[in-house]
């Protein structure tokens, strides 16, 4: 069998999954994980309140931190996933996101197909804004307590992995069921239905983490590259972009999760991804540079 | 100074923000915090809280 970019980029999602959620034997007995290793934080998207988790969430981790008495930003948690999107960018999306693997396995479902509007893309950044940074750091609720609001309000990955398992396991948490978890119910049934019928509708639409990553892309050292000298314009790359992305134009959008599929599907070789620190030279019509390791 | 250039000059001085926000985040006793939510079921992360 021929090891495809794809079926390598696969296993690697595999194995992401498996480190992120190693105790897998947390889901009979209805408890989480409460060892050290959750005080770092995960790359991708992964509830810390499911019973296989053995990292902290990002997103969770950055709203702790602004929910926290003394602070009102998430200094910590923010500074890890600065430093992760400095070298992967999206790749992490791409590569190491256990709810990237589940919306990739959801849109093999056979339904018919769907692309979103450009502008549906920016809702991201708003939840960001809004959903991670001003309301948990910011606004305190009846209490005078504030809130991890995206966690709350919106987070499907939490329902999904978290709320489900744990409810399903303790007749004690079933009983505090009301209103939120209906609406939280309600979006992940949307979400899962936006993923089989769009290609990673939740990072397309609602993502914070893919957010951040996305606005590292153009800096970050895994990157895209077009060589113009080898292009010939025919719209391959594009036509197959899971995240709807023109690379021969835009090889750094903050859209791209670097899934490589428009590299395999260059007739020409002209685009390449990998580690760089410097960009291809288009008139010597070549793409060994120092430096770069291909993934 | 070309793009290269200011590419790298940009990633160093994001590195060392990332760095130094986790830096003062852990000395601030962030860690501790991101831990103890960590380890207990958030109510608001499975819909009930």
């Amino acid at each position: 069998m021929k090891i495809t970019r794809e079926l390598k980029r696969k296993i690697i999602q595999l194995a992401a999954f498996g480190y992120s959620n190693p105790y897998m034997g947390n889901f009979a007995s209805g408890r989480i994980y409460d060892g050290p290793w959750k005080k770092f934080c995960n790359p991708g998207m992964n509830c810390y309140s499911c019973p296989a988790a053995g990292l902290a969430c990002p997103i969770g981790a950055m709203q702790a931190g602004a929910n926290s008495a003394d602070y009102r930003f998430g200094f910590y948690a923010t500074g890890i996933v600065l430093a992760i999107g400095i070298v992967l960018g999206r790749a992490v999306c791409g590569f190491l996101c256990p709810f990237g693997l589940v919306q990739e396995l959801l849109h093999k479902i056979p339904s018919p197909k769907f692309h979103l509007p450009k502008w549906m893309t920016y809702v991201k950044y708003g939840i960001l804004a809004f959903f991670v940074i001003l309301l948990p750091g910011f606004v305190a609720g009846e209490l005078g307590v504030r809130s991890p609001s995206f966690c709350k309000y919106i987070c499907p990955v939490g329902t999904l992995q978290g709320g489900i398992p744990l409810l399903s396991a303790n007749p004690d948490l079933r009983a505090l069921i009301g209103g939120l978890f209906s609406l939280k119910m309600g979006i992940l049934i949307a979400t899962l239905i936006g993923c089989v019928l769009v290609s990673r509708c939740f990072c397309k639409v609602m993502c914070p983490l893919g957010a951040i990553y996305g606005m590292l892309n153009k800096v970050s050292l895994y990157r895209m590259e077009v060589n113009s000298a080898r292009c010939i314009s025919c719209g391959s790359c594009s036509r197959g972009c899971p995240m709807d992305v023109n690379p021969a134009l835009n090889p750094n959008s903050a859209e791209c999760i670097r899934c490589g599929r428009c590299v395999t599907d260059c007739p020409t070789e002209a685009l390449s991804a990998g580690f760089k620190l410097r960009t291809i030279d288009t008139n010597t019509n070549t793409n060994t540079i120092d430096g770069e390791t291909a993934m | 100074m070309n793009e290269d250039k200011i590419r790298n000059i940009i990633r160093v001085i994001l590195v060392l923000v990332g760095i130094g926000m986790i830096v003062y985040g852990a000395t601030q006793g962030e860690a501790a915090i991101v831990l103890r939510k960590a380890i207990r079921v958030c109510l608001e992360c499975i819909g009930i809280g």
